[in-house]
């Protein structure tokens, strides 16, 4: 019983805070690399990440153990990450 | 019932997924859900809890000159005044201004309600009206940012509901047209999917568009990626609110009646919704015409502006048309705010509210209804079940026992009270603390009463209006005043349904005792008829039927 509500916990908090991580690294990501003006592509950016959000937090109950969740919304915010500071880096932002 | 195991597939992922998200934060929900609903007729609901101030209405123009008098005598050297004119809803004008150098503890801002036909100040008792349950909607009466946040998480929690909810129910259509009446849980559970996909699109729209309205609080990463601040987003996005410079040479303001008359032939007749004057009196003075968010859906919080030069009254540059994304985000958060819904549309938003309302009550109820029939034959049902059973009736009947509160205090406490419009609000958290108070210690038997007092206190509302003012229903019918007379048998139908649902409780709760007393005379009877067979067999009193050879 312990260990079910602990993995319970844990797909929790992957949801809600890896979940907000991963939405945030989107939204970051999409308004520096969306073509167009930058307010558009900001509320581009942000509309589509709460939407993600949530997706995320629904995959992260489906998918078949806490650490495959953990992986996965570590692994997607990590790419989306770092695609952001590369448009940091070259000055496209 | 457990996430993610493969056996089980994904459709009771999500059922357990769509079971928790919408009880942990259902309660602040079902408190979102409501006011909001309410909060569609805030204009109204503020014209009823002043029925002493009855402005005329005026042209527009008209009503701006009375209010540039008013500000130039009162606010000369603000920086920045702020005038909402007059429209159909709102026949008063509010009027703010910033002050110029706000002495410590002063407020920044002075607002005024102005009667635009004699260009006085409203005199009416001191209220916050339909603000405060439109307010207490996303800002859940906890001090500020914690409010929003807490709105903005239980927002984000129902988007997953309800699509998990989507997901768990594969039969959705057919589903729809299953009601079976009258029986427990089954028909909850009925009551529940037909509120929920009826409503569905509105549902996801309002729970999505929600968010939207707090984007720069809730989620800031992509607006801090592309700027250095919120505020260079803000004037970028909204470059006609920029504050100019005071340039020190003090030029009068040119008439605005002709600037407001070139604004609304620019938009075909198009009406003005409000005039921000920024630095008035100086040279480097801009007025700005913003158009009423009414006038479309998707002006949203971003209507069109005009801008003129204060001191010459010339055109300035203006906004250009909104790109694909701003058109998307200014729909969505207008269809959340429902100012473009006209009478008959507005009262479909208050009922598809209302429905929305009922879900989140009804999954609340459906949660309670489940876990009793697991644990119905327990002489104590455990505590979790008890402790969610009373905060659905303190968050359920309780919150509208609070807004008939409300409602009563603004028409019994004095008119000249100090504080008034506070204490009209301490009425509604009162109330709201004692039926909660009442649900700890009644648990599920505090239903009835708690319905019958929303009954009365809402039912009672064409009798308290006409006991205090001159505007009850047999005025207002006859008058075709129907701001008022529409109050007063709203509230009417909603103390009818109330009465309804008390009767139903009360009802519910003799038939469980009758059954219980039933259960209790059939055990005692099973158990003197043992004890009577087991006297003839010469057994001792209390053997059981197996013990016997």
């Amino acid at each position: 019983m312990l260990r079910y509500r602990l993995a319970v916990a844990s797909r929790a908090a992957a949801a809600i805070f890896g979940g907000y991580a991963f939405a945030s690294a989107l939204a970051a990501c999409l308004a520096v690399w969306l073509p167009g003006p930058r307010t558009e592509a900001v509320l581009a950016a942000t509309m589509l990440a709460f939407l993600a959000h949530a997706c995320a937090a629904l995959w992260v109950f489906a998918t078949r153990s806490a650490v495959r969740a953990w992986a996965g919304v570590a692994g997607v915010t990590a790419v989306l990450a770092g695609l952001y500071m590369l448009a940091r880096l070259t000055g496209s932002a | 019932m457990k996430p993610g195991n493969a056996q089980e597939g994904l459709r009771q992922a999500m059922s357990w997924l769509h079971t928790w998200t919408g009880l942990v934060l259902g309660w602040v929900l079902f408190a979102m859900f409501l006011t909001g609903t309410l909060a569609f007729f805030r204009p109204e609901i503020t014209a009823w809890m002043q029925p002493e101030a009855r402005p005329a209405m005026v042209e527009p123009a008209r009503a701006l000159d009375t209010a540039v008098d008013y500000l130039q005598r009162h606010g000369p050297d603000s920086p920045r005044w702020f005038v909402s004119l007059p429209g159909e809803r709102e026949p008063a004008m509010r009027l703010a201004w910033q002050a110029a150098r706000p002495q410590p503890g002063q407020r920044r801002f002075s607002i005024v309600y102005l009667d635009p036909a004699s260009g006085r100040e409203i005199a009416a008792r001191e209220t916050r009206g339909g603000d405060f349950l439109y307010r207490f909607h996303f800002e859940l009466g906890i001090g500020y940012p914690w409010g929003r946040w807490l709105a903005g998480v239980a927002a984000m929690f129902m988007l997953v509901a309800i699509v998990s909810g989507v997901i768990t129910h594969k039969k959705i259509f057919t589903d729809f047209f299953t009601f079976r009446p009258g029986k427990g849980q089954r028909s909850w559970l009925d009551g529940h999917n037909a509120l929920s996909v009826l409503g569905l699109p509105f549902h996801f729209m309002i729970t999505f568009s929600g968010l939207l309205l707090l984007m720069a609080m809730l989620l800031p990463a992509g607006i801090l990626a592309a700027y250095d601040s919120e505020r260079a987003f803000f004037d970028e996005a909204f470059p006609a609110f920029r504050m100019p410079e005071a340039s020190g040479r003090s030029a009068p303001l040119a008439p605005l009646a002709p600037m407001l008359a070139d604004a609304r032939m620019h938009w075909q007749g198009g009406s003005v919704g409000r005039v921000t004057v920024s630095r008035p009196n100086d040279a480097n003075a801009l007025v700005s015409f913003t158009r009423d968010e009414g006038d479309r859906i998707s002006y949203g919080r971003g209507s069109p502006v005009r801008v003129y030069d204060g001191a010459t009254g010339r055109a300035r540059s203006q906004s250009q048309d909104p790109g694909g994304a701003t058109l998307v985000a200014g729909t969505v958060v207008g269809l959340h705010l429902g100012y473009f819904a006209h009478p008959l549309l507005r009262w479909l938003y208050f009922l598809v509210g209302l429905a929305g309302t009922a879900m989140v009550g009804s999954g609340l109820l459906l949660w309670v209804a489940k876990r009793r029939q697991k644990h119905a034959k327990a002489a104590q049902p455990p505590f979790s079940l008890r402790l969610v059973e009373s905060l659905n009736v303190g968050s359920i009947a309780g919150l509208c026992v609070a807004v008939g509160a409300y409602f009563w205090a603004n028409r019994l406490l004095p008119a000249g009270l100090a504080g008034r419009a506070d204490w009209e609000v301490r009425a509604f958290f009162a109330a709201w603390a004692l039926a909660f108070a009442h649900a700890g210690f009644a648990g599920r038997r505090g239903w009835g009463a708690q319905w019958a007092a929303a009954a009365v206190l809402l039912g009672g509302v064409p009798l308290l209006n006409a006991a205090t003012s001159d505007r009850h229903l047999g005025h207002s019918l006859a008058q075709g005043d129907w701001v008022m007379a529409g109050f007063d048998l709203a509230a009417l139908a909603c103390g009818l349904l109330f009465a309804w649902l008390a009767v139903k409780a009360l009802r519910a709760r003799r038939q469980a005792a009758h059954a219980a007393q039933a259960a209790q005379a059939v055990q005692a009877a099973a158990q003197a008829a043992r004890a009577a067979r087991a006297t003839q067999a010469g057994l001792p009193e209390g053997a059981t039927e197996a013990g016997r050879p």
